[in-house]
């Protein structure tokens, strides 16, 4: 299908066909701001900050719902769309509570992105008493904590768990003013579906929903991201390390949704976005041991492996080929576990190959 | 089949079944038993009359007499004066709120003289629980003659031409609607009757389920036939237990003559009728919502497009008609489209069905032709105002609506005239307000139940209904502040531009509208701290005026916190500090001297 | 149970035919009223009976257009029973001394075909 052509802020623009105007408005460096919205999951419409203005339509649309059509002529900050935008996030603002100071998120929130660039302070419609405080602040497990009173309901946590997690742990509960995001009735989020992916972490826009390691291990301002491949397993998720520039020390890890080389598209699974505590640990180690006696002594790779080779060399000769068992480990990619089955049968002569799995 | 020569129909509407009409019933059985009259005299439970103010309801025919607040002990009366001696019953008949007068037959009373009953036709005619009595009355030929005769265009066509629009509040043109579903390709497609009916005091739809559930049914399968689909969701609240029990019931005896399942009169139209229960989520009425509930998720609205006739329920083309829209359709399809718009105005034909209710004599169910003044519903209609108090409003369209006051009487109910108003036609409430209603108050009920129902999806209904009725409530407490007013104005108007769906594009609308025509009333509260209406209990102030007191020490020895204090036979005096408002001082008083403001 | 299945409109215009009478009590077309003295006077006399030979005779007769009314005494309890026969559009007549015989004379002849049985007539009003 042939390309739309429409005009955004009088700019001639050219997108794919079914694209929506924020999509459109994205690929040709058109900014539109969002708290919804996000390339991870379905679009939703229900944050109503990327409302604009199109021609012919005496309705302010949202950008992140609505499909460009051919020829449409969208405005995205006349004052009446400026107006809206700012009505709607006051309205956010009663409720949000406006302690960034100690807030998590301070620094990566979009809510603050968007009132910075609203220019807006705080609410002029928040009466003493509105913030949000009758949530309490969740962190009985070792992953993530929940701090619901500064959730503004974008639903993205909710999308990403049914579209991209696909566990549908959590949804939309209670309706009104009263209306917050839950396990199943009466369930912790413990003893809930949750298999604690983290991608809800990663996609709150706010400082709800933040990993409970990197809790003062840095501020986004701090952070560097180091890309790499996860070691957890054969799959090979692309993950980002985040790394505090002052300490060296990693904060936490996250994934990347718009990465064109990822093959695990931004998901993760518990172990690679929270369990890279090793990468610290004292006990970890970091160079071969050599049993000498009752004690071990650190040694080279070239040293380690020349006495492996030899030892294996020498079971094999006094007792053949079958004397020895080859096992491999799930955290291989799928060419090491071949690589070393070859090892085992053409060098050693041995079918005794098996995987970590069975064990 | 039998030949009774009388036909007893007592009302089983919610109404006047909680009026205790099943009990009417089961005792004219044992009556006309005892009296050997049982096998001429027929008794029937009926949907509802209307006349729900009036209730229990029973209806002798063939005189067609109308006997008005029938208790189980009148039964005995009625069977041998009416049914065995022929003597009408007077002390029973219906007193006519205008002209005091009793009145004998059904078809003589104003309520009804006015009316126009086409989609209540049935409606406490026929037993709504035999189909045959359906059948009786044209039931399910007007099916038989579109899938025999008529081609799926034809159908559409002659929707078309009968002008009827969506009877749920939208106003869309139902012929166009359809269009829409049948263009959409796809070879499975949906039809859904919305009977999700959420405003408070409306109960239109429950009303035709309850009287005529298969006019529903006939009129969902001829859209299904119109529009090519095989499958169709009647979505009724769980609130709804008699209109779910005769939906069943109606379903399962069409089932039973093959009116619903494979080829249908022999004909290649194939169409199956399933009934969901909602929970009661007033949002669910909302045509995504709904859908997505009927999917077993949340109740949600997500945005359009794409719109349901494109991408509907499971992803397919489906067109959703609330229940009066579908119960018009046999009628249309029967006594053809220009029969049909020879009724109401230009651009609003028919008839519409509205639930009056509030201040005025007769309560009920009314239909009236599109067109038909304010005044004559309130009046002739509704009989006017209880006790001849002064009227002050209507608020029409429900919690969507808006007041309409008294420059509008003469404004004719048509979705235009109304819409330029500010009001909507909506589902059909018509809640008629008297000088004792305060406005703000009226305005802080209706916000009250849409913020309460509010989905939570978008910021703007969610958070900005929940600050406007802060507002309200500060100010119906004397606490407003002077700029509330423009606020709620500001707030009311980014509201109804930023929401996703109607709920919250519309929920302003009854402060919006009170503030245009009542706006002295918001600002009596404010800045005088008086609620003119004196209805806001927090702004009540209770005043003994010392000229008429006579010192008697009645009011201070009736007060129940003590509040009052005055020798005796000099004027008393209430401390508004303690008082709590109860009004046992001015009950009490003897010479008329407290009063309240 | 019986098949009670609809196969066809033609089926389906039958049934309302033969539902017609269901409701046809209930409907405010022009109908003949048949109206009989059912005080206490008239019951004395038989009224009862006579009111049972109606119904069996229109029933017979498959008239289901006949509204059959009962009033109370008018005063002339010595003619009871009384039988009143209103035509759409004709005067209201009356018969008198009424027997469960004449029923059968008094509906083929008059409520059918409109001629007024002579011998058992009391008077008309106009």
């Amino acid at each position: 299908m042939d390309a739309i052509q429409a005009i955004i802020n009088g700019k001639e623009i050219s997108a794919e066909p079914g694209m929506t105007i924020l999509q459109a408005a994205k690929a040709n460096g058109i900014h539109i701001p969002t708290l919804c919205d996000h390339p991870a999951v379905s679009p939703f419409g229900a944050c109503r900050i990327c409302l604009v203005e199109a021609e012919k339509n005496p309705k302010l649309l949202p950008a992140c719902t609505t499909p460009l059509t051919p020829g449409m002529v969208v405005f995205t900050n006349t004052p009446k769309v400026i107006e809206a935008r700012k009505a709607v996030l006051e309205l956010i603002l009663v409720r949000h509570p406006l302690n960034c100071f100690s807030c998590p998120s301070n620094g990566k929130c979009e809510l603050q992105d968007v009132a910075y660039e609203l220019g807006v302070k705080e609410s002029s419609y928040a009466d003493p008493g509105d913030t949000n405080t009758s949530h309490e602040y969740e962190d009985a497990n070792p992953f993530y904590v929940r701090d619901l009173n500064k959730c503004i309901l974008c639903g993205r946590c909710v999308r990403v768990c049914e579209e991209q997690a696909q566990y549908h742990a959590i949804d939309f509960q209670g309706r009104g003013i009263r209306t917050s995001i839950q396990p199943p009735v009466g369930s912790p989020i413990e003893l809930s579906d949750c298999v604690f992916c983290g991608q809800c972490v990663q996609v709150c826009p706010v400082g709800a929903l933040s990993e409970k390691t990197a809790l003062g291990m840095g501020r986004p301002w701090d952070i560097e991201k180091v890309k790499t491949v996860c070691s957890y397993c054969g799959v090979g998720c692309e993950v980002e390390i985040n790394v505090n520039r002052k300490t060296g020390k990693i904060a936490n890890v996250t994934t990347n949704y718009s990465s064109p080389t990822a093959l695990n598209k931004g998901r993760s699974c518990v172990k690679g976005r929270f369990a890279w505590q090793f990468v610290n640990s004292e006990d970890r180690l970091t160079t071969p041991l050599i049993r000498e006696g009752d004690t071990f002594r650190k040694a080279s790779w070239d040293e380690a492996l020349s006495l492996v080779a030899e030892k294996l060399g020498s079971i094999k000769e006094r007792h053949g080929g079958d004397a020895l068992g080859f096992f491999s480990s799930a955290r291989c990619t799928n060419e090491e576990n071949y690589l070393m089955q070859r090892l085992a049968r053409e060098v050693m002569g041995t079918n005794n190959v098996d995987h970590c799995a069975h064990l | 089949m039998a030949l009774y020569r009388a036909h007893v129909l007592i009302c089983h509407g919610t109404g006047c079944a909680s009026g205790g009409s099943p009990k009417v019933l089961e005792t004219f059985r044992e009556e006309l038993q005892k009296k050997n009259l049982d096998k001429e005299v027929l008794v029937i439970a009926t949907g509802c009359h209307g006349m729900c103010e009036f209730g229990p309801i029973v209806v002798v025919y063939p005189e067609g007499t109308f006997y008005s607040q029938v208790k189980p002990e009148d039964v005995a009366e009625i069977v041998e004066e009416h049914l065995y001696k022929g003597r009408i019953v007077n002390r029973l008949l219906y007193k006519e709120p205008i002209s005091a007068q009793k009145v004998c037959h059904y078809k003589e009373i104003p309520f009804y003289g006015k009316q126009h009953r086409i989609v209540l036709s049935n409606c406490g005619y026929i037993n709504p629980d035999n189909i045959d009595e359906y059948i009786s009355r044209d039931g399910y030929q007007a099916l038989g003659k579109c899938i025999t005769e008529m081609s799926p265009a034809a159908v559409i066509e002659e929707m078309k031409k009968s002008g009827l629009r969506g009877r749920g509040g939208g106003g869309f043109p139902t012929g166009l609607k359809w269009s829409f579903c049948a263009a959409s390709p796809g070879n499975k497609k949906y039809v859904i009757c919305n009977a999700d009916e959420g405003d408070p005091g409306a109960f239109m739809d429950r009303s035709i389920l309850e009287g005529d559930p298969h006019a529903v049914l006939e009129g969902m399968m001829i859209g299904a036939y119109a529009m090519g689909a095989d499958e169709g969701y009647i979505y009724c609240r769980a609130e709804y237990p008699l209109a779910i029990k005769r939906l069943q019931t109606a379903i399962h005896q069409a089932t039973e003559y093959g009116l619903l399942g494979e080829n249908v009169l022999g004909t290649d139209f194939s169409f199956d009728l399933h009934i969901k229960e909602g929970a009661g989520a007033f949002v669910c009425g909302e045509e995504t919502a709904l859908m997505a509930s009927i999917e077993g998720q949340r109740g949600m609205p997500r945005p359009r497009p794409p719109f349901p006739a494109v991408k509907g329920l499971w992803g397919k083309p489906t067109n959703i008609n609330n229940v009066e829209t579908w119960a018009n359709v046999p009628r249309i399809m029967l006594q053809g489209a220009e029969c049909f718009a020879a009724m109401g105005t230009e651009k609003s034909k028919g008839t519409k069905v509205f639930a009056l209710t509030g201040k005025v004599k007769n309560t009920g169910l009314v239909e009236v032709p599109m067109g038909i003044t304010i005044r004559e519903i309130v009046y002739e209609i509704g009989g006017g105002i209880i006790g001849d108090k002064k009227f002050k409003a209507v608020q029409i369209g429900g919690p969507s609506g808006g007041c309409l006051v008294e420059e509008h009487l003469d404004l004719p109910v048509d979705y235009e005239s109304l819409t330029a108003a500010g009001a909507i036609m909506g589902s059909g409430g018509l809640v008629v307000l008297d000088e004792s209603n305060c406005m703000v108050d009226t305005a802080k009920f209706f916000l009250e139940f849409t913020q309460r129902e509010s989905c939570g999806k978008c910021v703007p209904c969610r958070e900005g209904t929940k600050k406007m009725l802060d507002i309200l409530t500060r100010i119906t407490e004397g606490n407003g502040k002077p700029e509330d007013l423009d606020t709620l104005q500001y707030l009311g108007e980014q509201i109804k531009a930023t929401s996703l769906c109607a709920l919250g594009g519309t929920a302003p609308n009854p402060v919006l509208t009170t503030l245009k025509y009542f706006r002295h009333e918001y600002e009596a509260h404010i800045n005088e701290k008086r609620c003119p209406a004196g209805a806001c209990q927090s702004l009540l102030r209770y005043t003994i005026d010392p000229a008429k007191c006579i010192g008697c020490t009645k009011c201070a020895r009736n007060c129940p916190v003590n509040c009052i204090s005055g020798k005796v036979k000099e004027p008393h005096l209430i401390d508004q500090e303690k008082c709590i408002k109860c009004g046992a001082c001015m009950a009490n008083c003897p010479v008329g001297a407290i009063s309240k403001g | 149970m019986t098949e009670k299945k609809i196969r066809s409109l033609d089926d389906l215009r039958k049934l309302k035919e033969k539902t017609g009478d269901l409701t046809s009590a209930r409907s405010e077309d022009d109908k003949v009223k048949i109206i009989l003295g059912m005080g206490t006077c008239g019951i004395a006399a038989g009224a009862r009976e006579i009111m049972n030979a109606v119904l069996k005779e229109l029933e017979t007769r498959k008239l289901h257009n006949v509204a059959v009314e009962t009033t109370g005494c008018i005063g002339m309890c010595q003619n009871e029973p009384l039988l009143d026969v209103i035509r759409p559009g004709e005067p209201r007549i009356t018969y008198c001394l009424v027997t469960p015989a004449d029923v059968t004379r008094i509906i083929s002849e008059h409520v059918v075909n409109g001629r007024i049985v002579q011998d058992k007539l009391f008077g008309r009003a106009d």
